[in-house]
């Protein structure tokens, strides 16, 4: 069927590999919870001592108490009772101190998740618009889901329990020494053999992992575009074909999902069975050490086992292997988060728009010969304040005069899309840009609010080279209308006074009227109030065209760049828009770019694109007398495409 | 909601019961095995006689093997049971999806049916094989080791009996109180994760505007809120391990005390009362217990938690269609000739807006009919109804003379061709998206199609002409070539009625123009109705239906409507403006 389908049956997958590299960064995003780490480990360390000590009391209890009392005629228990006391308290610090590092681990996880998920948010806003073009949303969406959800079971699950362990290990095996050191030879090698059988079934379950994992994501693409078509499915009757399709899809994660869950289910049971043969042959051992008489050396020195010692050993040894069991049984989940944690750092590590513009918007007065001055209250008027290298300072008056100067432009290197464009946009003039699909009318308007940098040329605004205005205040001075509406979840409201956070409800309202959405804004069930939810989807594509004109207008930007903005509002709409965009349009300097001719006929200066390149200029009526390209494409006599 | 999801369990029933089983069998030697452990130490290592020492141990590693194969053997049966159930829901769901109306499709929206399909699924999963391995493991493993540590010393047991009561009360508590938190942080999810959705696809938007400061504080006013309640739910599950660790050194300190008084009493032998091995088993029955509470407390809590998810599937599931095939089906659609009788339609019965108000409208077969109308005059809900996507209210709507209620649905929508507004092509070849419209269809039939859609000469210039592959949704091609191959898709259903909902606004005049000749000329017996915002795309129909807030404001031919109707009027002269150059 198609190549996807092809691929379902996955071939063998290498197994994921430990990655200490990401391991490190996760650490090191910890760090600033450094001295609540420490606290952790220490308590850590406490709770693994406590519960070793719980493992050798029974030595303690049976050698030093019963088995005296057993020789006494008239037994005495105070001296037991002392004893239990003394290892009540032992006990007592070790449930405090797990009470206290599994709390504190809680907010180191969380505030670690957090810092992250701020830090993600944060740089995702600073990116350049290239990286969404390259990346698609559901691949940017996965990192704020999937990985960060992998990652938090690695950081509030499996580092404490990794330090844990680690300690648990370390302090039976001192333990297991200070009893008896054959016995303790004998329950390593024991483990030793543990590993190699378990390995070899984690190392399978490893590669069906990512066999799930390849699946899995080749089963939800499928979903994701299929329900996005649904009705096109219904329209066309292929309800049994994609049913069959995603039976295919499902039938092959399934299968790789029951062998990778069987032998990751598979490791805990096997280290249990395997700790009891270890078990068993620690038994005989000692046993027969104990009955022989064979003398014992443990870290206290030679002397004979006792029975108390070989309980004590054997307690010991299963607290030496369920750790080893849980480390294991973690593993593939490490592996996984850490793959998770690759992503997201490399997310972080993304280059941001670089931004080393440093003429800024100002509030300026201006005086009658022009020339402006810098004020601290809001004047309605503004400058770009220019500082210069001999630290001296110039502010120019914001117009709204746009030029392009030999400007050429590709998406890529080697492919340039926009060839030596010069053009002057006189304050208060209309540009429009007319040509096929692909000519670069767009590309134009992405250079002009600097969503992309030009490879050669120069654009200026008031003169100024837009490479040395600061981002922010280049793109305040536009007012952008993009063919592709994105809306926010809010109130209709909210929606227009994203255009400026600073206006009030009259002037939002007044910039909805202006671009004729007043009317339909007071049908909705709550009028201004209404919540838009799922980027406006309770809206037509044409309403959804009149609130972004008006969240546009509110922000009363000198220039105005409109790309497509009326081309889903029918005809007849778009007449009585026209007058609001015209009374918008009024005293500013506007870019149009526009698939219907009717509505750039009135521009100043007609611009006809074509592969980059400006073929023809001039206003309506001198292209149409000219009876070149702009005549054939209104007379519908020629097509672009 | 447990009936609905059991519903899809099927052929792995038999392997839930199966690991069920085997978790018992698995519980049952974990049980047995202490009770060797404490017989080797009192009879052999005791008493120094090194026969019953490898008794013991064959014992003992018989056992062990014996719970190598149960456990090895759930583990794979389980696994193959939990997947098996998730594919098996899934794919329940998804044939659910199939039968859907669209009213349907709208009401659950689609991102929340593809989480439905994607996240919920595999939360259930995770929760299933938990429950089948975890939820009957740990209350048998108690009710053994309980019974087992009652032959041994029933006043010791008694004892501890009443500390885990108590500690099982406690661990309830907490499993109920960390619900309604993690339900919660879960909805805190979904607003978070809508922020960033809607940031991700207007990145240029909050450019624009500068507003990346005003998203961050409200991303981080989330992130906190996240911060906050998963934290507050955390620190109380994380109460679960000290408490069970306290119980577990109490019941020791317990049980060494009156072991200790008890051995001494009996002497330490085996007839007389307890022994020092049964002080150490009846230890770790007293571990063996109280781990399993803490695992049977995990265990609700995550089944507690994926809840919400099982729900969200039931409802997938439970989700009947309201657009169903009648009993008798016609299965033939006789002609293309559409009748609209006093039709009136709502979205859902109990909305107040009448989208289309008291419908008369006959369209002959082979007719084309252009309809136009402003933005949310109820254009395409009309249409909507002629291949039944949507029933109507009142009244009725017959293609062919007969009433679309009574058709087979795919016979009706094999004659009833329609390119929607917002029209979708798959990943896929060319050659394979317009397959849509007819599996079998020849190479010559596809590009007879492209040809009368004006598609078949860009296709060419594409490399590999139509093995050119098509990106998800169409975004590798402009939006005019994608109306285009739309069109053609269509066609090669060869339908009784064609549809064209606004399909042809990317594509120039024109073409459009070309396009409209080729209907005319190639496709007589079909009944073409186009709506459209172009006076040019409908001029030369044989009838335009002028629509108005959900009503017919006029209906006739281009001379007629320009006489008459003041709308259509208006239409005509906005886009004629200046247009000498149009013929």
């Amino acid at each position: 069927m198609t190549e996807k389908a092809k691929r379902v049956p996955a071939g063998d997958a290498a197994p994921a590999r430990f990655n200490p590299k990401a391991l490190r960064k996760v650490l090191g995003c910890i760090g600033e919870y450094r001295g609540a780490m420490v606290l952790v480990v220490v308590c850590i360390l406490l709770s693994a001592v406590a519960s070793a000590a719980s493992s050798l009391f029974l030595q303690t209890l049976i050698d030093d108490h019963i088995l005296p009392l057993l020789a006494m005629d008239t037994p005495v228990f105070t001296k037991l009772i002392r004893a239990l006391i003394t290892i009540g308290c032992v006990y007592l610090a070790g449930v405090l101190s797990t009470l206290v590092y599994n709390r504190v681990m809680v907010t180191v996880a969380q505030g670690t998740l957090k810092k992250l998920r701020d830090q993600m948010f944060g740089g995702m806003q600073r990116l350049p618009v290239r990286y969404f073009d390259t990346h698609t949303h559901g691949e940017i969406m996965s990192l704020y889901t999937n990985d960060t959800d992998t990652l938090r079971q690695l950081i509030a699950q499996a580092l404490p329990q990794l330090i844990s362990s680690v300690f648990t290990i370390a302090v039976v095996f001192v333990c297991m020494l200070y009893v008896s050191i054959p016995l303790t030879l004998l329950a390593s090698a024991a483990v030793f053999g543990m590993m190699k059988v378990v390995g070899g079934v984690m190392e399978k379950s490893g590669a069906y992992f990512v066999r799930q994992q390849r699946t899995l994501a080749e089963l939800n693409g499928y979903v994701e575009e299929m329900v996005n078509g649904q009705k096109v499915v219904k329209v066309f009757c292929h309800e049994d074909r994609v049913r069959e399709e995603l039976a295919a899809r499902n039938k092959a994660w399934e299968e790789a999902a029951a062998a990778a869950g069987g032998n990751a289910n598979a490791i805990m049971p096997m280290m249990n069975a395997l700790g009891y043969v270890q078990y068993i042959l620690v038994a005989v051992l000692g046993a027969w050490m104990a009955i022989a008489g064979v003398g014992n050396l443990g870290l206290t020195g030679v002397d004979t086992l006792t029975l108390g010692a070989i309980a004590s050993f054997l307690t010991l040894t299963r607290s030496f292997t369920n750790p080893i069991a849980q480390i294991s049984n973690q593993f593939n989940s490490v592996v996984t988060a850490l793959a998770g944690a690759e992503r997201i750092f490399a997310f972080l590590e993304e280059e941001p728009e670089r931004d080393e513009g440093y003429v800024t918007l100002v509030s300026a007065k201006i005086d009658g010969d022009g020339t402006a001055a810098e004020c601290a209250e809001h004047t309605g008027r503004w400058a770009w304040k220019h500082p210069h290298g001999d630290g001296t300072l110039t502010y120019t008056p914001l117009k709204g005069e746009i030029t392009l100067d030999g400007v050429d432009f590709g998406y890529t290197p080697d492919k340039t899309v926009l060839h030596d464009i010069t053009l002057r946009a006189e304050p208060g003039r209309k540009i429009a840009f007319v040509g096929a699909t692909g000519a670069g009318k767009t590309t134009i308007a992405n250079l002009i609010n600097r969503f992309y940098d030009v490879a050669d040329g120069k654009i200026r605004y008031d003169g100024i080279n837009i490479n040395k205005i600061k981002k922010a205040d280049l793109r305040r001075s536009l007012g952008v209308v993009l063919q592709d509406v994105n809306l926010f979840t809010g109130t209709v409201m909210e929606n227009i006074r994203y255009g400026n956070p600073a206006a009030t409800d009259g002037e939002c309202m007044a910039a909805a009227k202006l671009a004729n959405a007043d009317g339909f804004i007071r049908m909705l069930p709550q009028g201004y109030d209404t919540v838009l939810q799922g980027d406006g989807s309770g809206l037509s594509q044409g309403q959804r065209q009149l609130i972004s004109i008006a969240r546009a207008a509110v922000s009363n930007p000198p220039v105005m760049i409109l790309d497509e903005a009326t081309s889903s509002i029918d005809t007849r709409t778009e007449a009585l828009v026209q007058k609001g965009m015209d009374a918008l349009m009024k005293g500013r300097t506007v870019f149009a770019v526009a698939h219907r001719l009717s509505t750039v006929r009135n521009s100043d200066c007609i611009l006809v694109l074509d592969h980059g390149r400006v073929i023809e200029r001039g206003t309506h009526d001198r292209l149409i007398a000219r009876k070149g390209v702009y005549h054939q494409l209104y007379t519908g006599a020629f097509e672009l495409e | 909601m447990i009936k609905t999801l059991a519903g899809s369990l099927r052929q792995y029933k038999k392997g839930s019961i199966l690991t069920v089983c085997l978790s018992i069998l698995e519980a049952g030697v974990e049980i047995v095995i202490p009770l060797c452990m404490s017989g080797l130490i009192d009879y052999g290592v005791e008493r120094g006689a090194m026969e019953r020492v490898w008794e013991y141990g064959a014992v003992l590693l018989a056992l062990a093997l014996l719970q190598l194969a149960a456990g090895t053997a759930s583990a794979r049966i389980c696994a193959r049971a939990s997947a098996g159930f998730a594919a098996n829901l899934r794919q329940d769901m998804y044939d659910n999806v199939q039968t859907f109306s669209f009213s349907s499709l709208d009401k659950f929206s689609t991102a929340s049916i593809v989480t439905r399909l994607t996240t919920d699924v595999t939360n259930i999963q995770n929760a299933y094989q938990m429950l089948i391995r975890m939820a009957v493991r740990g209350p048998v493993m108690t009710v053994f080791a309980m019974a087992v540590s009652f032959t041994i010393s029933r006043e010791i047991s008694l004892v501890f009996l009443a500390i885990i009561v108590f500690l099982a009360v406690l661990l309830w508590r907490i499993v109920r109180g960390v619900n309604p938190i993690f339900g919660q942080v879960f909805r805190t999810y979904d607003a978070l994760n809508n922020v960033v959705q809607e940031n991700v696809r207007g990145a240029r938007v909050v450019k624009s505007f500068n507003q990346e400061e005003g998203e961050m504080e409200k991303f981080g006013g989330i992130s906190q809120r996240i911060f906050r309640d998963f934290a507050r739910g955390e620190r109380l599950l994380a109460l679960n391990t000290p408490l069970m660790q306290f119980f577990m050194y109490a019941c020791m300190i317990l049980i060494s005390w009156l072991g200790a008084k008890a051995i001494v009493a009996g002497g330490n032998d085996p007839a007389l009362g307890l022994t020092t091995g049964n002080l150490t088993a009846l230890i770790s029955y007293a571990i063996q217990i109280l781990t399993s509470l803490m695992m049977l407390s995990m265990v609700f809590a995550m089944i507690a938690i994926s809840a919400a998810s099982g729900r969200r599937v039931a409802e997938v599931l439970e989700e009947g269609t309201d657009i169903a095939n009648p009993q008798h089906p016609v299965r033939e659609v006789p002609s293309g000739e559409v009748v609209f009788h006093d039709v009136c339609f709502r979205y859902a019965s109990t909305a107040d807006r009448q989208v289309l108000d008291h419908i008369d409208l006959r369209f002959r077969a082979g007719e084309t009919v252009g309809i136009l109308g402003g933005t949310g005059s109820s254009k395409s809900s009309l249409v909507q109804l002629i291949p039944r996507l949507y029933d109507v209210t009142e009244g009725s709507l017959t293609v062919g003379g007969v009433d679309v209620r009574n058709y087979d649905l795919t016979a009706l929508r094999s004659a009833v061709a329609m390119v929607l507004q917002k029209n979708e092509l798959f990943s896929g070849t060319v050659r394979e998206n317009l397959r849509w419209g007819d599996e079998n269809a020849g190479d010559e039939e596809l590009e007879r199609a492209c040809r009368l859609a004006c598609a078949d000469e860009f296709i060419q210039s594409l490399p590999g002409g139509y093995d050119a592959r098509i990106e998800q949704g169409g975004t590798n091609i402009s939006g005019g070539q994608k109306q285009r191959l739309c069109i053609a898709r269509a066609l090669l259903k060869r339908p009784k009625v064609l549809i064209l909902d606004d399909s042809t606004s990317a594509v120039d005049t024109k073409t459009d123009g070309a396009i409209q000749r080729a209907f005319r000329e190639y496709l007589p017996e079909t009944t073409k109705i186009i709506i459209a915002q172009r006076v040019s795309s409908v001029r030369h129909a044989d009838q335009i239906v002028v629509m108005d807030g959900g009503r017919v404001a006029a209906v006739g031919r281009h001379e007629e409507l320009l006489e008459t109707c003041g709308i259509y009027r208006e239409v005509y002269q906005s886009q004629q403006k200046g247009a000498h150059g149009d013929d």
